[in-house]
């Protein structure tokens, strides 16, 4: 595959010379890179190298100018950001975009949107059916709760949750949809050390339990601790990639970033 | 729907049907029954603006459709009542279908453009047609409405029909916004990125909504076509189209209750007025305005406010409730 290093036999998803730009901008340039499966792979880089706008790409927030992602052989590159997630696709964001107007319970159960079936029907007559996939909805949201710590605030407001407990409800939010990929941005950002910790924690337990994450996140303590692959921005563009130690070693990197 | 909406439904339910009991007088039951179907446009209204974030200056137009293909069919072609209300709600699905797709696409209030124009062709086609319409004239001699045998014909027996179709209608909207639609919805009028990244179909959704609350809008004209047996282009003006937005406005965006009470309450409100002559409009527009000032977000919401306040009010107590509560 041209312009891709493989880290390992398999790959989930694979990304071929993608470009997007803003106008005269160029977000991403070229980028082409592949993510194995049940493996942490960071994207790390300065501020504006891309790293958010690559996950509004992978998710589909922003269309591509050229190039083609596949997850696991179906190019997603041109679908809607919904149909991704159906696929095993989904994120967190920089600042957790929960739903306010909702408990904390249901934004977990809004999660499981891409999983679940009862349509508009359903919704008027309320069927056994339905009643039965409501109640799994429930049960299920409560315990993924649980696993991230959040159960005794099912009922509270998203807005009185402290920043971390934000970002783990996003993250509960994000798993409700049994994703294959999670992709995480920035978990970390504005949380303190003991919070941080904690979520490094959670992002090695989800990685136990085979999940694929895709961190980007500029703690590079947290970053070399946990990850098994990074990939480098700048620019737009791929400056590098390898395993940590690797990385730390590379001359291009050290001058765009860490030596920064 | 949780218990707390079971039981407002229930005492809904009973004090409407308890009403005539008290109210004899005809003309007091025909202002019921029309904020009855006022209801049943506003409900469809309120699920489109406080779910999906759209208005609509169109809903007037599908009321129109609903009145017209109803009135048009049963009266010239002689078809049967309840099948040819429930294809002029087809009919009228269709075409918001039609319209929806193409505007609900886009960013911004392409809906409000294309459903203000929407309704100013619906009413020059109600006016010009004259042949099939009646014109400005209107269109006389619509069947009352039947179920069995059993003719509607007075606004005593109106009454129970409309206010069973308009609580129905109720139900089963309180029962779609405490489901995974409704939760879908929900999130998409919050933060529609973050809700098609949480796998829903957003744009579906509106289109959708938007259908739903035009079918409504339909079954109440042809139920208002059938019960006032005359229908003119007048009824079903862009003006109309304003008043069931400005009765969710007052309701209250984003609650099935704050809509109802809405709905009842602007209808009653100009009858009630009839008894100052000439300042009525200038008093009904202070009172719009007044409650928009100090209840910007509904009266229902307002008073739910008020109510909460008396509940539990302390000294350096969040104004934001720290539980969730239902949806309304």
């Amino acid at each position: 595959m041209p312009g891709t290093a493989c880290q390992g036999d398999k790959t989930i998803l694979v990304a071929q010379e993608i470009f997007l730009r803003f106008g005269g901008l160029e977000a991403l340039h070229n980028l082409s890179f592949s993510i194995a499966p049940r493996q942490i792979t960071s994207i790390i880089g300065p501020n504006g190298a891309g790293k958010t706008t690559l996950l509004n790409a992978i998710t589909g927030v922003y269309p591509l100018d050229s190039g083609k992602i596949f997850y696991r052989g179906i190019p997603i590159s041109q679908m809607k950001p919904f149909q991704i997630t159906a696929l095993g696709i989904n994120r967190t964001f920089q600042q957790a975009q929960l739903f306010a107007n909702m408990s904390v319970l249901e934004n977990v159960m809004v999660g499981m949107h891409a999983k679940t079936k009862a349509g508009f029907l359903g919704g008027l007559l309320h069927p056994p059916g339905e009643r039965r996939e409501e109640m799994n909805i429930r049960e299920k949201g409560e315990s993924l709760l649980s696993f991230l710590g959040l159960w005794p605030k099912g009922a509270w407001r998203p807005g009185h949750l402290s920043i971390g407990e934000q970002k783990r409800l996003e993250i509960a939010r994000a798993l409700a949809s049994e994703p294959d990929l999670l992709l995480l941005d920035e978990p970390v950002a504005g949380l303190n050390i003991r919070e941080t910790e904690a979520m490094g924690e959670l992002i090695i337990r989800l990685k136990e339990k085979s999940q694929t994450i895709i961190l980007v996140e500029h703690n590079m303590h947290l970053v070399m601790g946990i990850s098994d692959w990074l990939i480098v921005l700048h620019h737009g563009a791929k400056i590098g990639e390898g395993r940590p130690e690797e990385i730390q070693k590379d001359k291009r990197v050290i001058e765009a970033y860490l030596g920064t | 729907m949780g218990t707390k909406n079971k039981i407002c439904l229930l005492i809904y339910a009973l004090t409407i049907f308890s009403l005539p009991a008290i109210l004899r007088n005809n003309y007091h039951l025909m202002v019921l029954n029309v904020a009855a179907l006022n209801i049943l446009v506003v409900i469809g209204l309120s699920l489109l603006l406080g779910y999906a974030g759209q208005i609509s200056l169109g809903h007037a137009a599908f009321f129109g459709l609903g009145a017209y293909l109803s009135a048009i069919f049963t009266t010239t072609y002689s078809l049967p009542l309840w099948p040819t209300i429930l294809m002029a709600m087809v009919i009228t699905a269709m075409i918001a279908y039609l319209i929806g797709i193409p505007t609900l696409k886009l960013e911004g209030h392409y809906l409000v453009m294309a459903t203000l124009g929407f309704n100013v062709i619906i009413y020059i086609i109600l006016i010009q047609f004259e042949a099939v319409t009646g014109g400005p004239s209107g269109f006389a001699g619509i069947p009352r409405l039947q179920v069995g045998g059993w003719t509607f014909d007075s606004d005593f027996k109106v009454y129970f029909l409309v206010w069973a179709i308009s609580i129905g209608a109720l139900l089963l909207s309180l029962n779609l916004i405490h489901s995974r639609v409704g939760r879908a919805m929900a999130a998409l009028s919050h933060n529609e990125i973050a809700a098609r990244c949480a796998g829903i179909d957003t744009e579906g959704y509106k289109v959708k909504i938007f259908v739903l609350s035009a079918i409504l809008a339909s079954l109440a004209g042809s139920l208002y076509a059938h019960y006032i047996t005359f229908i003119s282009p007048g009824t079903f003006s862009f003006f109309y189209s304003i008043q069931v937005v400005t009765m969710v406005l007052v309701g209250g965006v984003g609650s099935l209750w704050g809509a109802v009470l809405g709905a009842i309450l602007l209808t009653i409100l100009p009858e009630v007025l009839h008894a100052v002559k000439e300042y009525n409009v200038l008093i009904y527009g202070f009172i719009l305005m007044v409650v928009l000032v100090f209840f910007p977000r509904g009266l229902f919401s307002g008073i739910m406010e008020v109510f909460a306040q008396k509940k539990t009010a302390a000294p350096g107590d969040s104004p934001e409730p720290r539980f969730s509560e239902k949806r309304t």
